[in-house]
């Protein structure tokens, strides 16, 4: 995708600055434009936009976004073509180092030096990052080859090389499991999954896809816990863990393998959540928002994996779309929605993002479970509103849409969003 | 470990046999059962929606996957292009289909959607470009 | 080195000890050569400890580590000026948590006035509390040592020793020892021969500054009387944003055998909790574990309550070189021209300043001459730390050299100018990058910057990127695809 709007001259001073140019960044620089703000600059770290969809090649993007099932940098492309009909400024190679309180952005390019500008209103737009080795303290040596999935990932398919030649993948994401697909078809050996919690982190299309379609062992309830290897790794040893997830040593049993790969979840990326001292919610590690993704810092909104983890992009873009049309309105003076309704996460949910809803526009609340649910299952948002599901599973975010006709009468009061199943409420 | 949802080959016979199959229509995950003699389905059982009924009879008869990877690429951003089968492959080739590309090149500029190959290992399918890459001078930013 | 050339000192071991010799020796008119066995310096025992430079109160003056811990904490301070590492003279707050550690700590001050280490103080609880807030209530008093300080240690080893290289002293890398020729019966004053791997070196003096090693490497020379006996000690590194909950180091009361468990704030702001102390076996047994994990965390929240492993970024663990004798091992030995510096624990890093004048006394009474030059530089450029700039300069750094507004890091704000004048100075694997500029500390641990890097890498010395190593040999990252364009020179960039 050609880049046309690498902006000339970096104004002084913008209506909107996006950071970070993924799924989130795009989606919410065109909606701002769309709400009729001027001057947007959008800013990412990589040479081209599009974030890590570009090394996200494989399809199941787009159903809800575009309507067909796309791949992670087709997903890019369409994206990217809505924005470029904008005439947004996009600055590549750029990093967003700093940003204050009272909104001037510090930046970093090669190309253009280092500047400070001021902005009307900031979307965050960062992604995501994974979590390592340390997070979750494997004992063991510290050989190469332990890598995590998604950086193993942009080895493959932007850069064309391999992370080893026989490989095991500890957790059950959804990168995981592409990974395990993809590392086959380039001729390494995926020697198996594995998974600490009883089911599949990641998708059940994709267990069935990329593990399944090519013999790769899911190992639920186990996880590795020692790495062998002075140099490279040269074997790990894994083991089953009791209900308390706590590791069962004397059933451990030892794999030969040249790499360990980690797929062990994402981390909203909140560095500049932290920075500007955002309001953060420890459930998610991203920003408390309003239901138009609105921070507790005015003029600051957040949408996408550095706001809660996300199954979809396309949800992200439609989350996007809602914190990129309010930071237009924000910058261009308007009216801020009402926040007068809480929602807290109640039983079998593990949070719920936004944190505030409005009685005076529509807007979508979604939420994760904890434990799935394979069988009819009621949502509730409070006494306002409740909607029957087929089932629930942790790996797939829930969402609802809320219209301020169903909070009419709940102004002031806090809604707590239940999954249960119906068997249960019945009886 | 998972439940392994696929039965081993079909052999002649009159009497129906049972073929198990996970489907992902939705998160549910129903365990589909698939009655099929002669390699025609019967019956689809286990299903909870109409999507169900369809799933196992395609999963049964025709099973086809989607089919991504990437092939080098000189003169872009990076090393590699991405790539797509243009229409899902018949799940038994897929390997093959993949395995066909190694030492593809690809020369920049890339088109979005371009065909790089027709008929790739015999299936009948064409392989596109699922991202554009400008030429170099292209790239080069304006400021 | 295959010819005939005969070094005046070969230095085996690149840690703290060695190369604060060999940057000592380089102001002589002097042939020295400093053998590493990693593929770079400062990638053994120096690497992974606490990275303090201790108050010099702790230990007994009766004992050699005693007698050289002052002199080098003061020597690590104008290394420090004189080269530009990082280090923080942060002060260490020794905590009593009863009645009988108030006694005991008193004991450990006097014993620090007595060794002439001023300011030391005496806190009470109040005044402790006062300083640092988040220390337990329980706390009953505190003495209050200001000269402690905080570094890099691996930073500071290798700028010393590229200090040396500047100097004329020549450091070859992935050189290990494995054979010493016994001496020559013919004729005594024969140069001693060191073969490695790969080379064959001959010196008048062999200084053993092997680390773990050194017992081993004194067994080559024929006169092994010791054995190292590794303890190694887990530390746990916390995320930033816990920077600041304590601003000094603190010291539990330490039992007879071990200083315990320390909670400390490094000099890039991340707080560090350990380390543990455990004698194995295994000279290479740099593992973590979860009973380490346990016992670090809950000796810490014993001083800092609000300490959680829910923060741990990084852990690691290392090894120090205890010897059986349980203080340093310096001196000549019998065999001829051979100098052990072996043994060299806690505060061995504190003390490798002075250790390293001591050497060169000690190997100026055995014979070498040493003849001052009359041009030595005690200075090196120092490395830009750009994260530590206020934005103008950081703005006229990258008007000059636009890599210095190329983050490569953006956890640790890392710039590629950075990286590169790493690479100048002799960094040349992933983990000499990572220690020399952090790249890859922070919280990402890598997941975005690792490519940059290895291309730098690959880039500089003209490697493919399945060249790129994470620490030397067999330490390798990715490989090719079996369809890889023949390699001709590709240098990923």
């Amino acid at each position: 995708m050609p880049i046309t709007s690498q902006p000339r001259h970096l104004l002084s001073r913008y209506d909107v600055t996006v950071v970070g140019a993924g799924p989130a960044g795009l989606s919410a620089a065109v909606a701002a434009r769309e709400q009729g703000a001027e001057r947007i600059l959008m800013v990412d770290r990589d040479p081209e936009p599009g974030g890590i969809l570009l090394q996200c090649i494989h399809s199941g993007f787009g159903l809800h976004e575009f309507k067909q099932d796309v791949t992670g940098p087709e997903y890019a492309h369409l994206a990217l073509e809505r924005v470029i009909e904008q005439d947004v400024d996009v600055l590549t190679n750029t990093y967003v180092t700093d940003v204050t309180r009272d909104l001037r952005v510090k930046l970093m390019s090669p190309e253009a030096g280092i500047s400070t500008l001021d902005t009307g209103s900031l979307v965050i737009a960062t992604g995501a990052r994974e979590r390592t080795r340390a997070a979750i303290k494997i004992p063991g040596e510290r050989p190469a080859g332990v890598m995590t999935a998604g950086l193993a990932q942009k080895m493959v398919n932007l850069h064309g090389y391999l992370p080893g030649r026989r490989a095991v993948i500890l957790g059950s994401g959804d990168i995981g499991l592409i990974m395990a697909r993809r590392l086959t078809l380039e001729g390494v050996q995926v020697l198996g999954v594995f998974e600490l919690l009883p089911f599949a982190s990641g998708l059940g299309r994709n267990v069935v896809q990329c593990l399944q379609d090519f013999d790769i062992p899911l190992h639920l309830s186990t996880t590795v816990v020692d790495i062998h290897g002075h140099q490279r790794v040269e074997r790990i040893a894994v083991a089953p863990v009791d209900d308390d997830l706590v590791p069962q040593l004397d059933k451990s049993w030892d794999i030969e393998c040249d790499t360990l790969l980690l797929s062990i979840g994402l981390i909203p990326d909140a560095e500049l959540a932290r920075q500007l001292q955002l309001n953060l919610d420890p459930r998610t590690g991203g920003p408390v928002v309003t239901s138009t993704m609105e921070t507790s810092l005015p003029g600051v909104f957040a949408a996408g994996n550095n706001l809660h983890i996300n199954d979809l992009a396309d949800w992200v873009s439609q989350e996007a779309r809602a914190a990129g049309a309010a930071a237009g309105d924000v910058a261009l003076g308007r009216h801020r929605a009402r926040q007068d309704v809480t929602v807290t996460p109640g039983r079998n949910v593990a949070y719920v993002v936004p944190h505030t809803l409005s009685t005076e526009r529509s807007q979508t609340v979604s939420f994760r479970v904890k434990q799935p649910i394979y069988g009819d299952t009621m949502l509730h948002l409070g006494d306002a509103h409740k909607r029957k599901v087929r089932a629930v599973v942790p790996p797939e975010m829930v969402t609802m849409k809320v219209s301020p006709k169903l909070l009419d009468g709940f102004a002031g009061d806090t809604l707590r969003v239940d999954a249960i199943p119906v068997e249960e409420e019945e009886s | 470990m998972t439940e392994r949802t696929r039965a081993p080959d079909q052999h002649a016979g009159d009497e129906a046999e049972t073929f198990v199959y996970l489907c992902t229509s939705c998160p549910l995950g129903c365990r589909l059962e698939v009655d099929a003699m002669d390699g025609d389905v019967i019956e689809v059982r286990g299903h909870s929606c109409k999507r169900g009924i369809k799933y196992g009879t395609q999963e049964h008869s025709d099973p086809r996957r989607a089919v991504s990877t990437t092939v080098w690429l000189h003169g872009g951003p990076c090393e590699r292009l991405p790539v797509r089968a243009a229409e899902p492959v018949p799940k038994a080739q897929v390997r093959e289909f993949v395995r066909s590309l190694s030492g593809l090149v690809v020369e920049a500029p890339v088109a979005f959607g371009a065909v790089l190959a027709t008929d790739v290992a015999g299936t009948g399918i064409d392989l596109i470009a699922t991202r554009e890459i400008v030429a170099e001078r292209e790239r080069e930013p304006v400021g | 080195m295959g010819d005939d050339r005969v070094w005046d000192v070969l230095i085996i071991g690149g840690g703290a000890v060695g190369a604060t010799l060999a940057r000592a020796l380089s102001r002589f008119h002097l042939d020295v050569a400093l053998l590493e066995w990693q593929a770079e310096v400062a990638f053994g025992v120096s690497k992974a400890n606490s990275g303090i430079v201790h108050s010099a109160m702790h230990a007994s003056p009766d004992t050699l580590k005693g007698k050289l811990e002052y002199p080098g904490n003061l020597g690590w301070r104008q290394l420090h000026d004189e080269l530009g590492f990082g280090l923080n003279n942060v002060g260490e707050v020794l905590v009593a948590l009863d009645d009988e550690q108030l006694v005991r700590i008193e004991e450990i001050r006097q014993q620090g006035i007595r060794k002439g280490i001023p300011g030391t103080q005496a806190w009470t609880a109040e005044r402790t509390l006062d300083a640092q807030p988040n220390l337990t209530r329980e706390v009953k008093g505190a003495v209050w040592a200001p000269t402690a300080c905080v570094f890099n240690p691996y930073e500071a080893v290798m700028l010393v020793a590229d200090a040396a290289r500047r100097n004329g002293v020549t450091i070859a890398e992935e050189q290990r020892v494995v054979g010493i020729d016994p001496p020559d019966a013919e004729d005594p004053d024969a140069p001693l021969t060191v073969r490695t791997e790969t080379d064959v070196w001959r010196g008048r003096f062999v200084v053993n500054a092997a680390g773990l090693f050194a017992d081993d490497i004194a067994e080559f020379a024929g006169v092994r009387d010791f054995k190292i006996l590794p303890r190694k000690g887990e530390e746990y590194l916390l995320d930033k944003r816990l920077s600041g909950i304590v601003t000094s180091i603190i010291f539990p009361c330490p039992s007879p055998i071990s200083k315990g468990t320390l909670v400390n704030p490094t000099v890039d702001g991340t707080i560090m909790v350990g380390p543990t102390a455990q004698t194995v076996d295994d000279k290479f047994d740099t593992s973590t574990t979860e009973e380490g994990a346990a016992q670090v965390f809950t000796n810490a929240r014993k001083l800092v309550p609000t300490i959680s492993e829910r923060d741990i970024i990084a852990e690691f663990a290392g090894l120090r070189p205890v010897s059986d004798t349980e203080d340093f091992i310096v001196g000549p030995t019998d065999r001829r021209g051979f100098i052990n510096a072996a043994g060299i624990q806690s505060p061995g890093l504190t003390g490798a300043p002075a250790l390293a004048d001591l050497l060169v006394d000690i190997l100026a009474d055995e014979g070498l001459e040493l003849d001052e030059k009359d041009h030595w530089d005690p200075t090196a450029p120092h490395p830009v730390k750009f994260n530590q700039l206020p934005t103008e300069e950081q703005q006229a750094l990258a008007r000059r050299d636009p890599r210095y507004a190329h983050l490569i890091c953006r956890c640790e704000i890392i710039t590629e100018a950075e990286v590169r004048d790493a690479m100048d100075r002799g960094a040349h694997t992933l983990d000499g990058l990572k220690f020399r500029t952090r790249v890859g500390m922070g919280r990402c641990q890598g997941g975005f910057c690792t490519w940059g890097c290895m291309q730098l890498l690959a880039e500089h010395q003209g490697i493919t990127i399945p060249e790129v190593t994470k620490r030397g040999t067999g330490t390798w990252i990715v490989c090719d695809r079996d369809d890889h364009p023949v390699t001709t020179a590709r240098n990923g960039g």
